[in-house]
């Protein structure tokens, strides 16, 4: 080890914090070392000196003291047990208000209401209109179609007779 | 601590019972006086309670309650206004019955204890005058006991990072307190004289 690398571990060798193979590469430096040794003395002597700093008790009045301030903290009450937190209690709000909006917004939307009926309307006058509609040659022999120009007119050729059925 | 978060209030007296002398100490070396140690304590007793619910056992809880404390004491010096703290519930805290109690022997003559008091305030002064994080490094690691892991959590830095901070600091330190590692120690020059 050089002397540079010995120097810092030095604290942790004199704390015998250094684990046991560190332990021995400085030690066999410090023996061949006088300023490495030299060093670690006064470092030994700075870390005695440091244990006459005496350790204090806390005063009597100390867990008193502290008792008394957690006591004073807010405290949940029992029925708080019970109450579901308030971000819960939002989410599932929001939740049921969304749920209830989808299922009731066909039902109470009169716009909705009027395109029913009229749809229920036209499907009636098609139904009385189905007999008028089934006739092939009612249709076949309207006026309008003679009209038409004979290129849209082809693809009115009267049709195979299996479709029909 | 999870029997704390739990909500057992007697788990919390049996961590007030374990740890108040060391949280004590720690930070009566981290500042000035015993009586804003006491105050810091308490304060960091009480983030503690505050955060009880927040606790996850991910880390040792000593090396929690350290960061707290460290994290407590080093605001109390940037906060000049930690003088004007609430003022103790207890009224007769500034009795002398009440201060914390120096572990020292009755017997000692007072010279001794003069020259022991001086060698004290010295170390005193020589940590203090440590920069803070330096300061937290070396009372955690020489009077906390705590290993380089530990203390490097607490003070949220990388082991090698915390070897140069140690390093600075006992230099500092060595340089400080050359003269009281010369002077004899009052009471061991004492020691063998006839009484």
């Amino acid at each position: 080890m050089k002397c540079e690398e010995v120097s810092k571990e030095l604290i942790g060798y004199l704390s015998e914090r250094a684990d046991s193979s560190r332990r021995r590469d400085i030690n066999e430096h410090l023996a061949g070392c006088a300023s490495c040794q030299k060093r670690a003395e006064e470092l030994r002597g700075i870390w005695n000196v440091m244990d006459e700093l005496p350790a204090i008790e806390p005063s009597f009045g100390f867990d008193a003291r502290m008792r008394q301030r957690v006591a004073a903290e807010p405290r949940r009450k029992w029925f708080g047990l019970f109450v579901p937190q308030l971000r819960l209690v939002l989410a599932v709000g929001v939740l049921i208000a969304l749920m209830v909006l989808v299922v009731k917004l066909p039902l109470n939307n009169p716009g909705t209401a009027v395109t029913t009926v009229a749809t229920q309307q036209e499907d009636f006058n098609a139904i009385k209109n189905l007999g008028v509609l089934e006739n092939y040659d009612v249709v076949t022999k309207m006026d309008a179609l003679a009209e038409l120009t004979p290129v849209a007119a082809q693809p009115q050729e009267p049709p195979q007779s299996g479709s029909n059925d | 601590m999870l029997d704390v978060k739990a909500g057992d209030d007697s788990s919390f007296d049996f961590l007030l019972q374990k740890y108040r002398s060391p949280l004590v100490n720690f930070l009566n070396r981290m500042v000035r006086d015993s009586s804003t140690a006491e105050d810091l304590a308490q304060e960091v007793f009480l983030r503690v309670y505050r955060a009880r619910k927040q606790y996850s056992p991910s880390a040792k809880f000593t090396t929690w309650l350290f960061r707290i404390a460290t994290n407590v004491a080093l605001n109390s010096f940037r906060d000049t206004r930690h003088r004007k703290m609430e003022v103790s519930i207890d009224a007769s805290t500034d009795d002398e019955d009440s201060r914390p109690m120096e572990l020292q022997a009755r017997e000692k003559r007072i010279d001794e204890r003069l020259l022991e008091r001086d060698r004290i305030e010295t170390i005193r002064r020589a940590i203090l005058a440590l920069p803070e994080k330096q300061r937290a490094a070396v009372v955690l690691h020489k009077y906390e006991e705590m290993d380089y892991a530990e203390i490097s959590s607490v003070l949220d830095c990388s082991e090698s990072a915390l070897k140069s901070l140690l390093f600075r600091a006992y230099e500092s330190l060595r340089v400080q307190l050359a003269p009281l590692v010369a002077q004899p120690v009052a009471h061991r020059a004492g020691e063998g004289r006839p009484s």
